[in-house]
Protein backbone atom coordinates (compact mmCIF):
# COMPACT_ATOMS: atom_id res chain seq x y z
CA UNK A 1 0.00 0.00 0.00
CA UNK A 2 1.27 3.49 -0.86
CA UNK A 3 2.70 5.57 2.27
CA UNK A 4 2.01 9.24 2.44
CA UNK A 5 3.83 11.02 4.40
CA UNK A 6 1.66 14.03 5.93
CA UNK A 7 1.48 17.15 8.51
CA UNK A 8 -1.70 18.76 10.62
CA UNK A 9 -2.19 21.78 7.87
CA UNK A 10 0.25 20.43 5.64
CA UNK A 11 -0.95 22.83 2.55
CA UNK A 12 1.06 20.76 0.24
CA UNK A 13 0.72 17.20 1.76
CA UNK A 14 -3.42 18.43 1.62
CA UNK A 15 -2.77 18.46 -2.22
CA UNK A 16 -1.53 15.10 -2.65
CA UNK A 17 -4.24 13.80 0.21
CA UNK A 18 -7.41 15.30 -2.17
CA UNK A 19 -5.93 13.57 -5.16
CA UNK A 20 -5.34 10.39 -3.85
CA UNK A 21 -8.85 10.44 -2.26
CA UNK A 22 -10.31 11.55 -5.74
CA UNK A 23 -8.20 8.68 -8.19
CA UNK A 24 -9.53 6.13 -4.99
CA UNK A 25 -6.47 5.09 -4.13
CA UNK A 26 -5.72 3.39 -0.78
CA UNK A 27 -2.64 4.58 1.27
CA UNK A 28 -1.20 4.60 4.87
CA UNK A 29 -1.07 8.08 6.26
CA UNK A 30 1.99 8.73 8.30
CA UNK A 31 1.92 11.62 10.26
CA UNK A 32 5.32 13.34 10.83
CA UNK A 33 6.16 16.00 13.80
CA UNK A 34 8.24 18.89 11.54
CA UNK A 35 9.95 20.36 14.10
CA UNK A 36 10.40 17.10 16.01
CA UNK A 37 12.17 15.52 12.81
CA UNK A 38 14.40 18.68 12.05
CA UNK A 39 16.01 18.04 15.28
CA UNK A 40 16.45 14.55 14.54
CA UNK A 41 19.49 13.14 13.21
CA UNK A 42 18.35 10.96 10.93
CA UNK A 43 14.87 9.34 10.65
CA UNK A 44 12.40 11.29 8.07
CA UNK A 45 15.43 12.61 6.70
CA UNK A 46 16.30 9.62 4.84
CA UNK A 47 12.59 9.89 3.35
CA UNK A 48 13.00 13.40 2.94
CA UNK A 49 15.90 14.89 2.86
CA UNK A 50 14.19 18.54 2.83
CA UNK A 51 12.35 17.23 6.02
CA UNK A 52 9.34 18.28 4.45
CA UNK A 53 5.77 17.23 3.69
CA UNK A 54 4.70 15.66 1.69
CA UNK A 55 6.66 12.39 0.63
CA UNK A 56 5.25 9.25 -1.08
CA UNK A 57 6.33 5.69 -1.11
CA UNK A 58 4.58 3.24 -3.71
CA UNK A 59 6.53 0.54 -4.00
CA UNK A 60 10.08 0.95 -4.75
CA UNK A 61 9.49 4.40 -5.86
CA UNK A 62 10.34 7.31 -3.62
CA UNK A 63 8.89 10.74 -4.15
CA UNK A 64 8.55 14.53 -2.79
CA UNK A 65 7.74 17.62 -3.96
CA UNK A 66 3.80 17.99 -4.09
CA UNK A 67 3.50 19.06 -7.59
CA UNK A 68 5.73 15.74 -8.78
CA UNK A 69 4.19 13.53 -6.56
CA UNK A 70 0.48 14.71 -8.46
CA UNK A 71 2.29 14.36 -12.08
CA UNK A 72 3.52 11.12 -10.80
CA UNK A 73 -0.19 9.68 -9.41
CA UNK A 74 -1.49 10.74 -12.51
CA UNK A 75 0.89 8.71 -14.41
CA UNK A 76 0.73 6.02 -12.40
CA UNK A 77 -2.81 6.22 -11.68
CA UNK A 78 -4.87 7.49 -14.85
CA UNK A 79 -8.25 6.29 -14.52
CA UNK A 80 -9.73 8.82 -12.72
CA UNK A 81 -7.71 11.85 -14.78
CA UNK A 82 -7.10 14.96 -13.08
CA UNK A 83 -5.54 16.75 -16.06
CA UNK A 84 -7.60 17.02 -19.26
CA UNK A 85 -6.43 15.20 -22.57
CA UNK A 86 -5.82 18.28 -24.48
CA UNK A 87 -2.35 20.39 -24.46
CA UNK A 88 -4.43 23.92 -23.81
CA UNK A 89 -6.21 22.68 -21.29
CA UNK A 90 -3.53 21.06 -19.48
CA UNK A 91 -1.34 24.65 -19.80
CA UNK A 92 -4.15 25.96 -17.86
CA UNK A 93 -4.77 23.49 -15.18
CA UNK A 94 -0.94 23.39 -14.62
CA UNK A 95 -0.65 27.11 -14.34
CA UNK A 96 -3.40 27.69 -12.39
CA UNK A 97 -1.79 25.13 -9.82
CA UNK A 98 2.02 26.48 -10.41
CA UNK A 99 -0.04 29.99 -8.97
CA UNK A 100 -0.29 27.95 -5.93
CA UNK A 101 2.59 26.11 -5.39
CA UNK A 102 4.89 28.66 -6.91
CA UNK A 103 3.53 32.18 -5.79
CA UNK A 104 1.09 31.75 -3.29
CA UNK A 105 2.36 28.71 -0.75
CA UNK A 106 6.13 29.04 -0.92
CA UNK A 107 5.78 32.53 0.38
CA UNK A 108 3.02 32.20 2.92
CA UNK A 109 4.05 29.64 4.76
CA UNK A 110 5.00 28.95 8.26
CA UNK A 111 9.05 28.69 8.10
CA UNK A 112 8.85 31.68 6.37
CA UNK A 113 7.03 33.33 8.32
CA UNK A 114 9.30 32.16 11.59
CA UNK A 115 12.51 33.34 9.42
CA UNK A 116 11.54 36.50 8.94
CA UNK A 117 10.39 37.11 12.25
CA UNK A 118 13.32 34.82 14.25
CA UNK A 119 16.25 36.45 11.91
CA UNK A 120 14.82 39.94 10.74
CA UNK A 121 12.87 40.84 13.78
CA UNK A 122 9.53 40.93 11.76
CA UNK A 123 6.83 41.61 14.07
CA UNK A 124 3.54 39.12 13.92
CA UNK A 125 1.33 42.25 12.17
CA UNK A 126 4.04 42.84 9.39
CA UNK A 127 4.20 38.75 9.36
CA UNK A 128 0.25 38.15 8.86
CA UNK A 129 0.45 41.45 6.38
CA UNK A 130 3.17 39.33 4.72
CA UNK A 131 1.06 36.59 4.45
CA UNK A 132 -1.63 38.09 3.10
CA UNK A 133 -0.11 40.06 0.84
CA UNK A 134 1.37 36.86 -1.37
CA UNK A 135 -2.38 35.18 -0.59
CA UNK A 136 -4.36 38.08 -2.03
CA UNK A 137 -1.82 38.75 -5.20
CA UNK A 138 -2.26 34.65 -6.01
CA UNK A 139 -5.94 34.98 -5.62
CA UNK A 140 -6.49 38.13 -7.94
CA UNK A 141 -4.57 36.08 -10.09
CA UNK A 142 -6.41 32.93 -10.08
CA UNK A 143 -9.69 35.10 -10.06
CA UNK A 144 -8.41 36.56 -13.18
CA UNK A 145 -7.88 33.08 -14.90
CA UNK A 146 -10.89 31.92 -13.67
CA UNK A 147 -13.40 34.70 -14.32
CA UNK A 148 -15.10 34.87 -17.62
CA UNK A 149 -12.98 31.83 -19.24
CA UNK A 150 -15.79 29.33 -20.66
CA UNK A 151 -13.55 26.42 -19.94
CA UNK A 152 -13.78 27.56 -16.35
CA UNK A 153 -16.78 25.04 -15.00
CA UNK A 154 -17.90 23.96 -11.68
CA UNK A 155 -14.21 23.30 -10.55
CA UNK A 156 -11.55 25.39 -12.19
CA UNK A 157 -11.68 24.09 -15.50
CA UNK A 158 -15.02 21.99 -16.63
CA UNK A 159 -17.04 20.13 -14.42
CA UNK A 160 -14.82 17.05 -12.62
CA UNK A 161 -11.83 18.29 -10.30
CA UNK A 162 -8.30 18.62 -11.83
CA UNK A 163 -4.85 19.06 -10.32
CA UNK A 164 -5.82 22.99 -10.32
CA UNK A 165 -8.69 22.22 -7.59
CA UNK A 166 -6.51 19.51 -5.20
CA UNK A 167 -4.01 22.79 -4.96
CA UNK A 168 -6.10 26.06 -4.70
CA UNK A 169 -8.91 24.29 -2.05
CA UNK A 170 -6.24 23.84 0.26
CA UNK A 171 -4.65 27.34 -0.41
CA UNK A 172 -8.47 28.86 -0.07
CA UNK A 173 -8.69 27.21 3.30
CA UNK A 174 -5.39 28.93 4.63
CA UNK A 175 -6.30 32.16 3.05
CA UNK A 176 -9.92 31.73 4.97
CA UNK A 177 -7.83 30.93 8.50
CA UNK A 178 -6.15 34.04 8.09
CA UNK A 179 -8.62 36.17 7.36
CA UNK A 180 -8.17 37.15 3.51
CA UNK A 181 -11.51 38.19 2.79
CA UNK A 182 -12.77 36.47 -0.66
CA UNK A 183 -15.47 38.73 -1.43
CA UNK A 184 -13.81 40.26 -4.63
CA UNK A 185 -12.73 36.31 -5.73
CA UNK A 186 -16.11 35.16 -6.37
CA UNK A 187 -15.32 32.79 -8.98
CA UNK A 188 -12.86 31.54 -7.07
CA UNK A 189 -15.08 31.01 -4.31
CA UNK A 190 -17.60 29.26 -5.69
CA UNK A 191 -15.12 26.61 -7.19
CA UNK A 192 -13.98 26.37 -3.73
CA UNK A 193 -17.51 25.81 -2.21
CA UNK A 194 -17.91 23.20 -4.95
CA UNK A 195 -14.65 21.33 -3.82
CA UNK A 196 -16.05 21.78 -0.15
CA UNK A 197 -18.77 19.97 -1.25
CA UNK A 198 -17.34 16.62 -2.10
CA UNK A 199 -15.98 14.24 0.24
CA UNK A 200 -12.94 14.06 -0.94
CA UNK A 201 -11.90 17.57 -0.75
CA UNK A 202 -14.45 17.37 2.76
CA UNK A 203 -12.81 14.90 4.47
CA UNK A 204 -9.08 16.37 4.18
CA UNK A 205 -10.04 20.07 4.68
CA UNK A 206 -12.24 19.43 7.42
CA UNK B 1 6.57 29.94 -32.01
CA UNK B 2 6.45 33.13 -30.01
CA UNK B 3 8.49 33.16 -26.58
CA UNK B 4 8.18 36.28 -24.65
CA UNK B 5 11.21 36.54 -22.54
CA UNK B 6 13.37 38.52 -20.47
CA UNK B 7 17.48 38.27 -20.73
CA UNK B 8 18.05 37.74 -16.91
CA UNK B 9 14.53 36.22 -16.07
CA UNK B 10 15.11 33.01 -14.70
CA UNK B 11 12.25 31.27 -15.01
CA UNK B 12 12.83 32.47 -19.24
CA UNK B 13 16.11 31.36 -18.77
CA UNK B 14 14.88 27.86 -18.15
CA UNK B 15 12.30 27.65 -21.16
CA UNK B 16 15.01 29.31 -23.34
CA UNK B 17 17.39 26.11 -22.88
CA UNK B 18 14.59 23.48 -23.09
CA UNK B 19 13.77 25.08 -26.38
CA UNK B 20 17.28 25.24 -27.42
CA UNK B 21 17.43 21.56 -26.39
CA UNK B 22 14.56 20.58 -28.52
CA UNK B 23 15.54 22.62 -31.43
CA UNK B 24 12.81 24.73 -31.74
CA UNK B 25 12.45 27.64 -33.71
CA UNK B 26 10.54 31.04 -32.01
CA UNK B 27 10.60 33.96 -32.37
CA UNK B 28 11.51 36.17 -29.10
CA UNK B 29 9.91 38.75 -27.81
CA UNK B 30 11.84 41.18 -25.42
CA UNK B 31 9.92 42.59 -22.46
CA UNK B 32 12.04 44.76 -20.14
CA UNK B 33 10.78 43.56 -16.36
CA UNK B 34 12.81 46.90 -14.78
CA UNK B 35 11.15 49.29 -16.73
CA UNK B 36 7.65 47.83 -16.56
CA UNK B 37 6.91 46.62 -19.62
CA UNK B 38 4.75 43.85 -18.67
CA UNK B 39 2.32 46.04 -17.40
CA UNK B 40 1.31 47.05 -20.75
CA UNK B 41 -2.03 46.69 -21.85
CA UNK B 42 -0.99 44.60 -24.80
CA UNK B 43 1.23 41.98 -22.55
CA UNK B 44 -1.24 41.84 -20.00
CA UNK B 45 -4.17 40.60 -22.25
CA UNK B 46 -1.94 37.67 -23.29
CA UNK B 47 -0.53 37.15 -19.69
CA UNK B 48 -2.82 38.87 -16.86
CA UNK B 49 -0.35 38.07 -13.98
CA UNK B 50 2.20 40.53 -16.39
CA UNK B 51 4.70 37.61 -15.19
CA UNK B 52 7.40 36.03 -17.81
CA UNK B 53 7.68 33.90 -19.47
CA UNK B 54 5.07 33.83 -21.85
CA UNK B 55 5.16 31.20 -25.29
CA UNK B 56 2.77 31.07 -27.64
CA UNK B 57 2.40 28.22 -29.91
CA UNK B 58 -0.39 28.16 -32.12
CA UNK B 59 -3.85 28.28 -29.91
CA UNK B 60 -1.61 27.54 -26.84
CA UNK B 61 -0.20 30.69 -24.76
CA UNK B 62 1.27 29.47 -21.95
CA UNK B 63 2.56 31.08 -18.44
CA UNK B 64 4.50 29.89 -15.66
CA UNK B 65 7.72 28.17 -17.17
CA UNK B 66 7.03 25.24 -15.55
CA UNK B 67 3.76 24.65 -17.22
CA UNK B 68 5.25 25.50 -20.07
CA UNK B 69 8.33 23.19 -19.61
CA UNK B 70 5.58 20.29 -19.60
CA UNK B 71 3.59 21.74 -22.54
CA UNK B 72 7.20 21.11 -24.57
CA UNK B 73 7.75 17.92 -23.32
CA UNK B 74 4.57 16.72 -24.12
CA UNK B 75 4.29 18.77 -27.37
CA UNK B 76 7.69 17.90 -28.91
CA UNK B 77 8.83 14.98 -27.00
CA UNK B 78 12.32 14.53 -29.05
CA UNK B 79 14.56 14.77 -27.71
CA UNK B 80 12.90 13.86 -24.30
CA UNK B 81 13.92 15.87 -21.09
CA UNK B 82 12.57 12.95 -18.48
CA UNK B 83 13.25 9.62 -18.73
CA UNK B 84 10.56 7.02 -19.73
CA UNK B 85 10.20 5.18 -15.96
CA UNK B 86 7.99 6.77 -13.08
CA UNK B 87 11.20 6.42 -10.33
CA UNK B 88 13.23 8.73 -12.62
CA UNK B 89 10.84 11.21 -13.73
CA UNK B 90 9.60 11.92 -10.19
CA UNK B 91 12.91 12.37 -9.27
CA UNK B 92 14.08 14.54 -12.33
CA UNK B 93 10.42 16.28 -11.21
CA UNK B 94 11.81 16.56 -7.50
CA UNK B 95 14.53 18.07 -8.36
CA UNK B 96 13.36 20.61 -10.63
CA UNK B 97 10.49 21.74 -8.51
CA UNK B 98 13.07 22.30 -5.43
CA UNK B 99 14.22 25.15 -7.76
CA UNK B 100 10.76 26.22 -8.93
CA UNK B 101 8.91 25.86 -5.92
CA UNK B 102 11.45 26.08 -3.16
CA UNK B 103 14.21 28.62 -3.65
CA UNK B 104 13.49 31.63 -7.21
CA UNK B 105 9.47 32.30 -5.38
CA UNK B 106 11.47 33.32 -2.46
CA UNK B 107 14.32 35.55 -4.25
CA UNK B 108 12.58 37.00 -7.19
CA UNK B 109 12.47 40.46 -7.94
CA UNK B 110 8.80 41.11 -6.40
CA UNK B 111 9.79 40.12 -3.14
CA UNK B 112 13.28 41.21 -2.97
CA UNK B 113 11.31 44.81 -3.73
CA UNK B 114 8.77 44.06 -0.47
CA UNK B 115 11.54 43.28 1.62
CA UNK B 116 13.41 46.22 1.42
CA UNK B 117 10.21 48.57 0.67
CA UNK B 118 7.55 47.43 3.05
CA UNK B 119 9.92 45.64 5.61
CA UNK B 120 12.67 48.17 5.63
CA UNK B 121 15.00 45.55 5.14
CA UNK B 122 18.73 46.72 4.03
CA UNK B 123 20.66 45.43 0.83
CA UNK B 124 22.56 42.90 3.20
CA UNK B 125 19.50 41.86 4.66
CA UNK B 126 18.14 41.16 1.43
CA UNK B 127 20.95 39.10 0.57
CA UNK B 128 21.13 37.52 3.92
CA UNK B 129 17.42 36.30 3.09
CA UNK B 130 19.11 35.11 -0.63
CA UNK B 131 21.50 33.85 0.37
CA UNK B 132 19.27 31.63 2.82
CA UNK B 133 16.85 30.31 0.85
CA UNK B 134 19.89 29.09 -2.22
CA UNK B 135 21.52 27.28 0.41
CA UNK B 136 18.48 25.46 1.59
CA UNK B 137 17.73 24.28 -1.25
CA UNK B 138 20.91 23.30 -2.88
CA UNK B 139 22.03 21.71 0.48
CA UNK B 140 19.25 19.07 -0.45
CA UNK B 141 19.67 19.16 -3.81
CA UNK B 142 23.65 18.50 -3.63
CA UNK B 143 22.28 15.92 -0.94
CA UNK B 144 20.24 14.07 -3.35
CA UNK B 145 22.56 14.77 -6.61
CA UNK B 146 25.74 13.17 -4.64
CA UNK B 147 23.48 10.14 -2.64
CA UNK B 148 22.05 8.81 -5.80
CA UNK B 149 23.59 6.55 -8.27
CA UNK B 150 20.99 8.08 -10.86
CA UNK B 151 22.93 11.00 -10.91
CA UNK B 152 25.68 10.90 -14.23
CA UNK B 153 26.67 13.73 -15.99
CA UNK B 154 23.90 15.68 -15.45
CA UNK B 155 21.27 15.50 -12.87
CA UNK B 156 19.88 12.75 -14.21
CA UNK B 157 22.17 10.07 -16.00
CA UNK B 158 24.04 11.10 -18.84
CA UNK B 159 21.90 13.34 -20.70
CA UNK B 160 20.58 16.82 -19.81
CA UNK B 161 16.87 17.24 -18.51
CA UNK B 162 14.28 19.44 -17.27
CA UNK B 163 16.35 19.11 -13.61
CA UNK B 164 19.21 20.90 -15.28
CA UNK B 165 17.30 23.07 -17.03
CA UNK B 166 16.11 24.84 -14.16
CA UNK B 167 19.61 24.32 -11.62
CA UNK B 168 21.72 26.32 -14.07
CA UNK B 169 19.71 29.26 -14.30
CA UNK B 170 18.99 29.16 -10.33
CA UNK B 171 22.92 28.58 -10.04
CA UNK B 172 23.60 32.12 -12.16
CA UNK B 173 21.50 33.54 -9.71
CA UNK B 174 23.12 32.57 -6.60
CA UNK B 175 26.88 33.81 -8.56
CA UNK B 176 25.17 36.64 -9.04
CA UNK B 177 24.27 37.09 -5.68
CA UNK B 178 27.52 35.73 -4.67
CA UNK B 179 25.99 33.00 -2.70
CA UNK B 180 29.43 30.75 -1.67
CA UNK B 181 28.85 27.89 -3.76
CA UNK B 182 31.55 25.76 -2.51
CA UNK B 183 29.76 23.24 -0.32
CA UNK B 184 27.76 22.01 -3.80
CA UNK B 185 30.29 20.57 -6.22
CA UNK B 186 27.81 18.38 -7.59
CA UNK B 187 25.63 21.05 -8.58
CA UNK B 188 29.20 22.96 -9.92
CA UNK B 189 30.22 20.30 -11.88
CA UNK B 190 26.69 19.48 -13.45
CA UNK B 191 26.66 23.46 -14.16
CA UNK B 192 29.81 23.55 -15.72
CA UNK B 193 28.62 20.56 -17.90
CA UNK B 194 25.74 22.09 -19.38
CA UNK B 195 27.40 25.59 -19.98
CA UNK B 196 29.45 23.38 -22.32
CA UNK B 197 26.78 22.80 -24.54
CA UNK B 198 25.15 24.96 -26.79
CA UNK B 199 21.88 24.93 -26.00
CA UNK B 200 22.52 25.99 -22.59
CA UNK B 201 25.73 28.01 -23.71
CA UNK B 202 23.41 30.16 -26.21
CA UNK B 203 20.23 30.89 -23.60
CA UNK B 204 22.80 32.33 -21.19
CA UNK B 205 21.76 35.50 -19.94
CA UNK B 206 24.69 37.90 -21.25
CA UNK B 207 24.52 36.84 -24.96
CA UNK B 208 20.80 37.42 -25.37
CA UNK B 209 20.03 40.04 -27.89
CA UNK B 210 17.70 42.23 -25.08
CA UNK B 211 21.41 41.98 -22.08
CA UNK B 212 22.72 44.82 -20.70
Amino acid sequence: MMRLYTAPVSSAARRVEIACRLKGLEFERVLIDLAEEKAAAAGYRQVNPQVKVPSLEDGAVRLTQSLAILEYLEEAYPAVALLPDDAVGRARVRALALVVACEMHPLQNSWVVLYLSQDFGIDATAGDDWQRHWIVAGLEAIEARLVGDAVTGVYCHGDRPTLADCCLAPQVWNALRYAVPMVPYPTTRRVYDACLARPEFAEVLG
Amino acid sequence: MKLYTYFRSSAAYRVRIALNLKGLDREDAYIHLREGAQRSADYLNLNPQGLLPTLVDGEVVAGQSLAILDYLEETYPEPPLLPGDAAGRARVRQLALIVGCDIHPLNNLKVLQYLGRELGLEATERNRWYHHWVNEGFTAIEALLRESAATGEFCHGDVPGLADVCLVPQVYNANRFEVDLAAYPTILRINQACLALDPFAQAAPDVQPDAE
